[in-house]
């Protein structure tokens, strides 16, 4: 069939006119970008790989602004309690959702989920609580599941298969030297590794978390107390502490960390955290770490402790229970942005399965279910299967208004105790609950 | 007629000296005083915004339970604030810290800043670049000195600890000078002294330079023994610098952060948690404005009550 000229002229016009909308519509979107805020770390790097797909898609240019650890929560909460525009985005800790709410620092995102189709059915539960809701199990969400995260540990898996120390430890302990299942047995390797010459070098059973300023030895003493017994509070009776906080199994709890801290951890390491870990185990100081899962990927890669000399395990169980404390982020949009349209884009752009999928490959950890409970996801790496089973019995610390006194004052009584050596783990945890009844009262919250 | 002239301009000159009016004249009819105040207030203004107006409002803040952290008003609440801190033992042995750190600070800086003083007053070879090398503590950042005593300090790696282990045949990883609640006390008292003795050291050396050789001379003409003449002459005369000093540095000691904030962050446990710690947690981790304002005015207080009843004896010193 011949065009007539009118029609070729029609054609030709709409064409050009197609062309310089779609030219200036890139134009504009080439203006504009979006400042995302998160924490300095591996994954972070992953972040900004992925982030060039979202550029390439929208033409929207990325920043980022990533904080150290150890400044994360003072920077970026000041940030927000300022009403600061500076994020736009921002992947904020688990325990910011109540304040952020409350003081409406995020936007509500239930109707831009509904409008969108993005199910929160479609994440792990543990995340979609730890990440998105507030007030707790209710479907009011502030945020989107980005990084699943909970502590795990690693061992030399070189190590362990020494012939010369497994028999030496089977003759002590009449069993094979496997990773730790119990807190008893974490205990028992660790001391059994503490002082070994190993590759001409005096080794350490474990690291485990030390840090006082921020969070590090509450993020770590709660994965030998939650398996003792201890909770937040009581079930029934919301916001009473008293007996639950500083229950028996707690004061034990606390009590066999003390002794893991006392008997293995590579001296000098009595204000450590993630990094010191890292470095303890890479450097080949120590048997066993103690870490954020979000770090296992470059572990596992690492020249000399990762491939075949490194191996991985869940939090050993105790008692009464086998529980791991969670970490991770989630995504939100900031209220003082100047761009939330845009902010919401990305949003729905990163909530997409197969931009869950790369987030993953990359080197994040995506809290969605298609990816971490696919059987492909459970062989791409040797700490996959402890992960996905870790994250389905993870529990996390308060994540109230307040949540930063209440940290602070778990952070001084348990590091007072555990590395000073002053008092009972008993009487750390008593006033441990005095100072958070007055908190909580101070938030107008009845805590009796 | 040249002379006639000459006196005649003289006086007239004489007379419009006496007749000249005030300066204020000259600027728009303003009166001297009114030129006075606006000289001075500049510097009132600057003062009353920069000094007066913060602790005013600390000190409004301080009878109130706010949090700047939330949204909430500040709410009136007496004098808890202070009944809270004043009832807290924890916060009491931070005061107990805080001394021990003052305490032994001072002394050590004193005997070492005076002796070294005593040194560089004396002429050797190489005196300018001894006495270079001993101000240069004082010369870094406290937050270059904390992250490299740090280091320092590392059991495994750390230069201190192969030092001490080579001297005394102790492992240098059996010890541990920042995590060891005995030690590290005394560790931030060492990493301060090393710091700050060199600016004792300063004081000094101008006290004993503003001592006139004729006094020595008359000393030794009434022979007068090295110990006899520091004692009845260095000291006394050095005395009132030395006092300047000490209350400098014990000022500077007592609100000590950042340095012992990034060796130790107060810890293990709460062993160095210097009470300006304490005040900083409180007023930007807690976030407990009001609880943080009532400290800083009890720290005020404190300070400078005590530097003033310091200042009288400085005073009474050098008149003796």
């Amino acid at each position: 069939m011949r065009m007539n000229s009118t029609t070729l002229s029609l054609v030709c016009a709409a064409g050009t006119l197609a062309l310089t909308l779609g030219a200036a519509s890139s134009a504009r979107a080439e203006g504009k970008s979006l400042t995302m805020c998160w924490a300095a770390w591996d994954p972070a790097n992953a972040l900004v790989e992925l982030d060039k797909d979202f550029t390439k898609e929208t033409g929207i240019e990325m920043k980022h602004e990533f904080v150290p650890w150890t400044s994360y929560a003072d920077h970026f909460i000041n940030l927000l309690n300022s009403h600061s525009s500076e994020c736009d985005l921002i992947i904020g800790d688990s325990q910011w959702i109540g304040g952020a709410a409350e003081n409406k620092w995020y936007i509500k995102l239930n109707d831009f989920f509904d409008k969108n189709n993005i199910s929160m059915d479609t994440f792990l539960p543990a995340t979609v609580v730890g990440y998105a809701e507030w007030p707790k199990n209710t479907p009011n969400y502030w945020g989107l599941p980005a990084m699943a995260d909970a502590v795990g540990w690693t061992y030399r898996k070189d190590w362990f298969a020494k012939p010369e120390l497994r028999a030496e430890f089977k003759a002590k302990y009449n069993r094979e030297l496997e990773p730790p299942t119990t807190w008893d047995e974490l205990i028992e390797v660790s001391k059994f590794f503490t002082g070994k010459e190993i590759d001409g070098k005096k080794v350490y059973g474990s690291y485990i978390f030390t840090e006082r300023g921020s969070e590090g030895i509450t993020m770590g003493v709660t994965n030998a107390m939650y398996n003792y017994g201890f909770d937040y509070m009581d079930p029934e009776k919301p916001y009473h502490m008293t007996g639950i906080v500083n229950s028996a199994g707690a004061a034990k709890g606390m009590d066999v960390y003390k002794e893991l801290f006392s008997c293995c951890q590579p001296p000098g390491l009595t204000n450590a955290y993630m990094q010191e870990g890292l470095d303890a185990f890479k450097s080949g100081e120590v048997a066993m770490q103690m870490n954020w899962y979000a770090f296992f990927p470059g572990l596992a890669k690492d020249p000399n402790v990762g491939g075949d000399k490194i191996g991985f395990f869940m939090n050993p169980k105790g008692p009464t229970g086998q529980f791991s404390q969670l970490g991770g982020q989630g995504l939100s949009v900031v209220a003082a942005s100047k761009d939330v349209d845009d902010a919401l884009l990305y949003v729905k752009w990163f909530a997409q399965p197969d931009v869950q999928q790369k987030w993953t490959d990359l080197g994040g950890a995506s809290a969605s279910k298609a990816v971490l409970l696919s059987d492909a996801y459970k062989k791409s790496a040797p700490y996959a299967p402890s992960f996905v089973d870790t994250m389905g019995i993870v529990k996390d610390f308060w994540a109230e208004p307040l949540y930063v006194p209440l940290l602070l004052d778990m952070q001084n009584r348990v590091h007072d105790y555990v590395v000073a050596n002053k008092g009972t783990s008993q009487q750390a945890l008593d006033a441990l609950v005095k100072d958070w009844i007055k908190v909580f009262k101070q938030e107008g919250k009845d805590p009796s | 007629m040249n002379g006639t002239n000459a006196t005649s301009t003289l006086v007239d000159r004489r007379a419009a000296m006496r007749t000249a009016p005030p300066v204020a004249r000259r600027v728009r009819g303003m009166s001297d005083r009114a030129i006075a105040w606006l000289f001075i207030l500049p510097t009132m203004v600057l003062l009353l915004a920069i000094n007066i107006f913060p602790l005013i409002w600390a000190i409004r803040l301080s009878f109130t339970g706010l949090m700047a952290n939330l949204p909430n008003p500040a709410r009136f609440i007496g004098i808890d604030n202070y009944v809270d801190i004043l009832t807290d033992e924890d916060l009491w042995t931070n005061f107990q810290i805080t001394a021990h750190f003052v305490f032994w600070t001072i002394a050590l800086q004193v005997v070492i800043g005076l002796g070294l003083a005593l040194l560089i007053n004396h002429k050797f070879r190489g005196h300018s670049f001894w006495t270079t090398v001993i101000l240069l503590p004082m010369m870094l950042s406290p937050a270059v000195v904390g992250n490299f005593w740090t280091l320092l300090f590392q059991p495994q790696i750390g230069p201190f600890n192969y030092l001490i282990g080579f001297f005394t045949g102790i492992a240098p990883s059996s010890f541990t000078m920042i995590g060891s609640v005995a030690l590290a006390p005394w560790t931030i008292v060492l990493v301060n002294t090393w710091m700050w003795t060199p600016y004792v050291m300063l004081i000094c050396l101008a006290g004993l330079r503003s001592i006139p050789d004729y006094i020595y001379e008359a000393a030794e003409v009434d022979r007068a023994s090295s110990l006899r003449q520091f004692w009845s002459i260095t000291l006394p005369m050095v005395l009132p610098f030395l006092m300047l000093a000490v209350l400098f540095q014990a000022i500077q000691a007592f609100v000590m952060f950042d340095m012992v904030n990034l060796l130790t962050s107060g810890g293990p446990g709460s062993t160095t948690e210097l009470v300006s710690i304490t005040l900083k947690r409180a007023a930007f981790e807690k976030w407990e404005t009001g609880y943080a304002s009532a400290l800083a005015v009890i720290l005020f207080v404190t300070i400078f009550g005590a530097a003033n009843v310091y200042v009288r004896a400085l005073n009474w010193v050098k008149q003796q």
